[in-house]
């Protein structure tokens, strides 16, 4: 007893220190998170709050529900062309970079910076660039376009594939920070390992094919993990470029409008709580694996 | 490959990953008369600043709130995230290893799923509409990322120090502030930018958590530059006045930026 005593005396104001922050996270986390999703049970909207409950109503009218289906449409044809544009032009760049160029400190700025620019002014410029007038009015990417001789319409607002266009402005807000994981995965892999492989004759495509492909995997994963959430959580930028647009609407947006313009308050709780379990599939076997990998190693 | 032929690939990104910027600062300081479609590309016949005058004062409001919400709220959540990673790293307790993850999962939640009960219980207790609320909510959410920078940098810290600090008799309370503290102020700084980054762009938060007068610059710059009918010269003047205080952080304090970024991904 008295053993545990001095060892709790030890340990105790470490556990004191920590738990406001716990408490804060416990309520604004895990205690809204579970509250939410009793509210999609209830029957609340309009203003005045109401908690009758109605089972999974709301699910099976989203289930059924035509701008749902849309909007998961939407959100799948963006998470696809988003991860798969800034993947490749991330490692690209990354694998470029890697045995080192000139200036490279101003070409990682260059590539980075978009990160810190609010996605509100990123949308606002990227909506010029983008946007879908013809003829006289032709602006932007569109002009490039028809420079170089296409006259496409696969970003106008009225195509089937609209949404896949606010990839490009994600995917530029984005691409720099994945090139800066995989760069960092890249410089990571001891140079002996490589030497190696060379003076037992490897030619340097099989170098990176058969030594630094395997050892990536790790980093490769966690930048798929990343930009799938981000993904799935994308709000700001859709909304500065095209609010209301139903071409461009996704479940995260619809969530907004549901509950914050529509007053629907169960509903819009209904459509976060599908998200949040979207995400938690992708992240908790993250965390889980990162930390027992980090254990592992220690 | 050829050297060479990397080197103009990278540049030729490089002039894609500028070509917004270029279009915003030509189309910014164009006077209003010569901003056309047909134009778009071409350089301003003489540099206007009667943009930037025209939205600044629709902006200064949001600019002055979104200053005084991201100081206290990065800075806060920056000193609870050291305490926190101080203790999960140096100054551990039975449980410690569970509480990590769940402190981390924070960081990915999507804010869609705690906006609702969060606006309720933010009106309940009267901080709903304001920039106290605000703050508040920023040095929440701040916490998971800003515990996972501090804790990350104190892992890699010598196990002697603080033994020698303890054996020297000090407690935890000392050790934290006379040790770990100073030396962890490159920590602090990662901490400080990413969250002062990550207030700053806020928008969710901003759109519902507060009224007109309180704003935060996204929002007011969403307002003022959002709707169709707003010229676009006046719309690109006021992006770049918004993004002006983030942009100045980055190209000052870029390579802290850099581990910040680097701490998103698990890794110190």
């Amino acid at each position: 007893m008295s053993n545990f005593k001095r060892r709790a005396r030890r340990w105790a104001p470490g556990l004191l220190l920590v738990s406001p922050s716990l408490v804060l996270l416990g309520v604004f986390v895990y205690g809204f998170i579970g509250w939410n999703i009793k509210i999609s049970v209830t029957d609340w909207k309009g203003q005045l709050e109401t908690d009758n409950y109605v089972g999974l109503f709301w699910y099976k009218q989203l289930f059924a529900d035509e701008t749902f289906h849309n909007d998961i449409r939407n959100l799948l044809i963006f998470t696809v062309v988003f991860i798969g544009g800034a993947v490749i032009v991330g490692l690209l760049l990354a694998l470029l970079m890697d045995k080192g160029v000139r200036g490279e400190n101003v070409l990682r700025s260059i590539y980075l910076f978009p990160m810190g620019i609010s996605f509100i002014a990123t949308a606002i410029v990227w909506r010029w660039l983008l946007n879908s007038d013809e003829g006289e009015g032709t602006t932007g990417v569109n002009d490039i376009l028809g420079w170089i001789g296409i006259h496409s319409d696969w970003h106008k607002a009225d195509s089937q594939w609209a949404i896949s266009a606010i990839a490009l402005p994600a995917g530029w807000a984005l691409s720099g920070y994945v090139m800066a994981l995989f760069l960092a995965g890249l410089r990571g892999i001891p140079e002996d390992l490589r030497e190696a492989a060379r003076v037992d004759g490897a030619s340097e495509f099989h170098v990176y094919w058969h030594v630094v492909r395997p050892m990536m995997l790790p980093v490769f994963m966690s930048v798929l993990v990343i930009l799938a959430h981000i993904s799935l959580k994308t709000f700001d930028l859709i909304y500065g470029i095209a609010p209301l647009d139903p071409r461009t609407e996704t479940p995260a947006i619809f969530m907004y409008l549901t509950a914050f313009r529509g007053y629907f308050y169960a509903r819009g709780a209904a459509i976060a709580t599908l998200l949040f379990f979207a995400i938690a599939a992708v992240i908790v076997p993250y965390i889980w694996y990162s930390i027992r990998k980090e254990r592992t190693a220690r | 490959m050829t050297r060479l032929f990397r080197q103009l690939v990278l540049f030729g990104f490089a002039v894609f990953f500028l070509m917004p910027v270029y279009v915003l600062l030509v189309t910014a300081f164009k006077s209003p008369g010569e901003v056309d479609v047909v134009h778009m590309w071409s350089l301003p016949r003489s540099l206007s600043i009667e943009n930037f005058t025209t939205v600044w004062p629709k902006l200064e409001n949001g600019m002055v709130n979104s200053l005084m919400l991201a100081i206290p709220a990065s800075l806060i959540s920056s000193f609870l995230g050291a305490a926190n990673g101080f203790v999960l790293a140096k100054w551990r307790f039975p449980g410690a290893d569970i509480v990590f993850p769940v402190i981390l999962f924070g960081m990915f939640i999507p804010y869609q799923a705690v906006i609702i009960p969060m606006s309720a219980l933010m009106s309940d207790i009267g901080l709903k509409g304001g920039l106290d609320g605000l703050i508040l909510l920023h040095i929440v959410y701040g916490l998971p990322i800003t515990t996972l920078i501090f804790r990350n940098y104190y892992i890699g810290l010598s196990e002697e120090v603080i033994e020698a600090a303890r054996v020297d008799g000090a407690g935890m309370l000392r050790t934290f502030a006379y040790i770990a503290l100073p030396l962890g102020l490159p920590a602090f700084a990662v901490s400080m930018i990413w969250q002062f980054t990550s207030a700053w762009n806020d928008f969710l938060f901003g759109i519902i958590m507060t009224r007109t007068e309180f704003w935060p610059v996204t929002v007011a710059l969403n307002n003022v530059a959002g709707a169709q009918t707003v010229p676009f010269n006046q719309a690109m003047a006021s992006a770049f006045l918004a993004s002006l205080p983030t942009l100045l952080v980055y190209l000052l304090l870029g390579r802290f930026f850099m581990r910040g970024l680097m701490a998103g991904a698990l890794k110190g």
